[in-house]
């Protein structure tokens, strides 16, 4: 399938149904089990031939995810720092020249929309990558603001390296001094004519990186990483693969472990960021941002949800569960959950219903499992966790380890 | 060091004086800074040719009796010309219509019509009243707070209390259109026509639009003692009632100041700081509030950067688009318009000869032409108060209808031909008029819009409509006069209960200030 690029300002992009990603003629080598699946505009993979094992080169050699669906926004003009700062509930002044951020940005009731990660490309440049389609929230921010605001989805291919022995691959890809490179940093290397962004961050917890090229080089980004990586194991992983890597390093996914606010139609659906546990991300000092007077208001009334990590007894996944006090009252639902490999342990994301969820509380989880073709339910007990599941050191050490 | 005591009113409309006059009496340090040369904004009484004076706004029929007498504005110099002026329903053939306040004369009216007319009125002046009982409140918040509740359980008592019959109706009609309830009490065409125009004097709609109902209602809402819906004339034009209101926020300590125009709204942090003039003279002050529209306010004095992005949006959207012209002529002497005599001159005339002409005049302005057939509400002041003219001169003032604010062609191409139209149709009814006009001037929305700088020329500031009244106007959210930035509070026609000069918005404003 020939790869189009597509005009990421051509608002109806979507009748075109949808695109092959750049790395597409790469995936498809890869993909043994031949199935496809949608993410956003583009054919993205599940599994390229077992969920489980591409999990495990995300932990323990590395593994190649197609990040190009990831829906991205260019912010520029003289007014991009003071917009960024109404749009976002962070202090963006903070996220520096060359650096990633991660944020959320809320509606005027102070519930979430998305969440993503800000890069602070250029003095006063931002790209904002998100799981949902957001142009049309960030062209009515504009009003106001001397800025520029396109979507840039299609004109950026990326990829995420993620894993133990990331940074030795792109060493040996020849990206001299990336070992240089601190956790949320970005970098710019030559690469075959043109310039190959790297940061250092990601989805898994883990060490790890995210390269982005313009679409006519993705293929030879692909083929240089996967010839370099060889010898250390290096695997194209999909995206089963990266919802197990991400639950372990308790991030949230929108649509998921929560509604994102503009797809909401009823009342108490939605979540603030304090009710998921994002309150580090909310900053009352620096002027007003959207929701920061509902904010206001429910930091000093108290949040109706909190979203919890549970250790569950039993290696049953809790998905789809119900969250039960010790005496079987209701307390709220499991939003994430599977079987953590690297934690040995059956593990979720809950939100509950306040005041449930204090670190320590003892829960009951209800699970409905089938063996052999027979239905089985448990209560399950389980215990609200304050860390994550997975953190190991060498996600902020730099130099990395040469693994 | 700013005093917390201190108020600013960014605007001196007949609102901004209310509000500072009500400040000031409470012991508030007020300053009224007013971009025009005079007070009074909308209703202030200009000279529009050497030696001729009218104001935009022309009659008075929604004044607050309660305001009015708190103020004191007859001892600071209020006197009406006449206060119970009738309607002259015109036809192009002289055979026009007489509608009083309780009675109703003219050729070919049918005793049904005649009895019709008095239980419309009855029926209407009670609803109205119902409206008219909301306006001196702050708009009750839908949320399960004590004061809110009861506040909206008063309304609802208020609609029960009209009896079950009208209590059905009015709910009926409510927020239906004009030509549905004139069709279903009255025959005469030209009776029709001229009930109509009520409806829709000032608003963007025709008679056919839903909510004809409620505009004709809220025009009749007035509580100013003279019966409902009766309309007065000040001597002075409009602009006496801004002047003796500016007098009595004096006489309470207030500053006023002319020729100062704002140009933005400070922030200082979090809340309001103050402002800075167009001269770059800047003033603080803990509270500001603003007697400027709702989108001026915000988008251009504030900026939009200031409020969140979901509370912008709204402002944007709120609607406020002008279709409303205004004529004024300096004429040589007194028009005649056929079948209207000498007494009768004085007397408010109206061009809508049927329901289906205002339709048709409303048509083109929802695809941004001005009427080939407008239609027109024509007083001839200077009749019962002399002193507008030179001596044995005459003005005549006219709300023309429909001239929409984005007119296709643009206003200063459409200008001429429309002043053409609306001059060819006066002489319809008045053959000598061209012949009297000294001076025509004549004001399109556009204009209103630079000259009274309130965004989109509207009547009201924004469209007074079901969906832009009590706790969602000017948007829900900001409908208690408090702006989301604290300290910023709106005064003026975009809030509740709009536009039509009556002080309610202004007095309801000081209250929030206050208790805040
Ligand atoms: C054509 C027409 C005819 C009308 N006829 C009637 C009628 O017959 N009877 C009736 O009751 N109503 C009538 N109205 C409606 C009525 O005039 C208005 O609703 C009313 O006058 C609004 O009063 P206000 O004080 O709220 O605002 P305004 O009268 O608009 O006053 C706002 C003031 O703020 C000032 N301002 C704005 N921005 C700034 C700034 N940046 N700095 C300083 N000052 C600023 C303006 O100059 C203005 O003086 C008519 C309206 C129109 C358009």
């Amino acid at each position: 399938m020939a790869f189009n690029r597509p005009d990421s300002n051509r608002r109806d992009h979507f009748t075109d149904a949808v695109f092959p990603s750049p790395f597409h003629a790469r995936q498809n080598a890869h993909n043994q089990m031949r199935v496809w699946s949608r993410w956003s505009d583009y054919l993205s993979v599940p599994a390229y031939w077992c969920a489980e094992m591409e999990y495990f080169a995300g932990r323990n050699t590395c593994g190649v995810f197609d990040l190009t669906p990831m829906v991205k926004h260019r912010i520029s003009g003289p007014d991009a720092l003071p917009y960024m700062q109404r749009l976002m509930t962070r202090d963006v002044s903070k996220i520096k020249p060359g650096r990633v951020g991660y944020s959320v940005w809320c509606d005027d009731n102070g519930q979430v929309i998305d969440d993503g990660t800000i890069f602070h490309l250029e003095e006063g440049v931002y790209r904002i990558c998100s799981q949902e389609h957001q142009i049309d929230w960030f062209l009515t921010n504009r009003l106001g603001f001397d800025v520029t605001v396109t979507e840039e989805t299609h004109d950026v291919a990326s990829l995420a390296l993620q894993g133990p022995t990331s940074c030795a691959v792109l060493k040996d890809m020849g990206l001299g001094g990336i070992e240089q490179l601190t956790p949320f940093g970005m970098a710019w290397f030559d690469f075959e004519g043109t310039r190959l962004m790297v940061s250092r961050n990601g989805y898994t917890g883990d060490l790890g990186y995210e390269l982005w090229i313009d679409p006519e080089h993705a293929e030879a980004l692909w083929d240089r990483l996967f010839d370099a990586g060889e010898v250390r194991g290096i695997r194209a992983m999909g995206s089963d693969a990266l919802d197990m890597l991400r639950i372990e390093a308790g991030f949230i996914l929108a649509g998921q472990d929560f509604l994102p606010a503009m797809e909401a139609v009823r009342a108490g659906h939605t979540r603030s960021p304090f009710e998921l546990g994002l309150a580090w991300l909310v900053h009352f000092d620096k002027g007003v941002f959207n929701g920061r007077a509902a904010l206001l208001e429910e930091k000093e009334k108290g949040s109706r949800y909190r979203l919890v990590k549970l250790d569950i007894d039993g290696n049953k996944p809790a998905r789809d569960s119900f969250v039960f006090t010790k005496d079987e009252k209701y307390a709220g639902t499991v939003t994430s959950a599977m079987w953590s490999p690297s934690a040995k342990a059956s593990i979720a994301l809950a939100s509950l219903e306040m005041p449930h969820g204090e670190p320590g509380e003892e829960l009951l989880v209800e699970i409905y499992y089938r063996r052999e073709l027979k239905w089985n339910r448990v209560m399950a007990p389980a215990r609200v966790v304050k860390d994550v599941f997975w953190d190991p050191p060498r996600r902020r050490q730099t130099p990395p380890a040469d693994f | 060091m700013i005093s917390d005591n201190s108020v600013i009113v960014v605007g001196g409309g007949h609102n901004g004086l209310v509000c500072a006059a009500y400040l000031a009496k409470a012991g508030r340090k007020v300053t009224v800074l007013e971009a025009g040369e005079q007070v009074g904004g909308l209703a202030a009484t200009r000279e529009f040719a050497p030696g001729f004076r009218a104001s935009c706004a022309h009659l008075l029929y929604l004044l607050d009796a309660e305001i009015s007498r708190e103020l004191g504005l007859q001892s600071h110099g209020l006197e009406m010309a006449s206060d119970g002026l009738r309607t002259i329903a015109l036809a192009e053939d002289g055979q026009n219509l007489v509608i009083g306040s309780d009675n109703l004369d003219g050729a070919g009216l049918g005793d049904e019509d005649r009895a019709a007319w008095r239980e419309y009125r009855r029926f209407m002046s009670k609803f109205a009243a119902v409206i008219g009982g909301l306006h001196n409140q702050v708009p009750p918040r839908i949320r399960q707070e004590r004061g809110d509740l009861v506040a909206l359980g008063k309304l609802a008592l208020k609609i029960r209390m009209l009896g079950r019959d009208d209590m059905r109706e009015f709910l009926r009609i409510a927020g239906i259109n004009i030509y549905d309830v004139l069709q279903e009490n009255f025959e005469n065409p030209l009776l029709k026509g001229a009930l109509s125009l009520d409806a829709v004097l000032g608003a963007n709609s025709g008679p056919r639009s839903n909510n004809s109902v409620f505009t004709a209602l809220h025009r009749m809402s007035g509580t100013g003692g003279h019966g409902t819906g009766a309309v007065a004339l000040p001597i002075g034009g409009l602009g006496s009632v801004a002047e003796a209101l500016a007098a009595a926020a004096r006489q309470a300590g207030a500053e006023i100041r002319t020729g100062a125009a704002v140009e933005r709204i400070l922030t200082d942090g979090d809340r309001v700081g103050g402002v800075r003039l167009a001269g770059g003279e800047e003033l603080a002050a803990a509270t500001v509030v603003s007697n400027a529209d709702p989108k001026t306010t915000i988008l251009d004095l504030l900026g939009a950067r200031h409020v969140e992005a979901g509370f912008a949006q709204r402002i944007v959207n709120f609607r406020a688009r002008g279709n409303a012209a205004k004529l004024h002529l300096a004429l040589d002497g007194l028009p005649e318009f056929r079948g209207v005599s000498a007494e009768q001159a004085g007397d408010r005339m109206v061009i809508a000869p049927t329901m289906e002409y205002v339709e048709r005049a409303f048509n083109h302005s929802k695809y941004g032409e001005y009427s080939a057939q407008p239609v027109a509400e024509i007083i001839i002041p200077t009749v019962r108060d002399p002193g507008l003219a030179p001596a044995g001169k005459h003005v005549l003032s006219a709300v023309v209808q429909y001239a929409p604010r984005n007119l296709k062609q643009g206003w200063p191409e459409g200008k001429t031909a429309f002043t053409e139209v609306v001059m060819g149709l006066l002489a319809r009814y008045a053959p000598a008029i061209r012949e009297q006009t000294l001076a025509a001037e004549l004001l399109t929305p556009e204009d209103i819009e630079r000259e009274f700088r309130s965004a989109g020329g509207h009547w009201h500031h924004g469209e007074l409509s079901l969906d832009q009244f009590l706790m969602l106007r000017p948007v829900p959210k900001a409908a208690q006069y408090r702006m989301p930035v604290e300290g910023l509070f709106l005064c003026g026609a975009g809030t509740h209960p709009g536009g039509g000069v009556m002080g309610s918005a202004g007095r309801n404003a000081a209250r929030a200030v206050l208790a805040n």
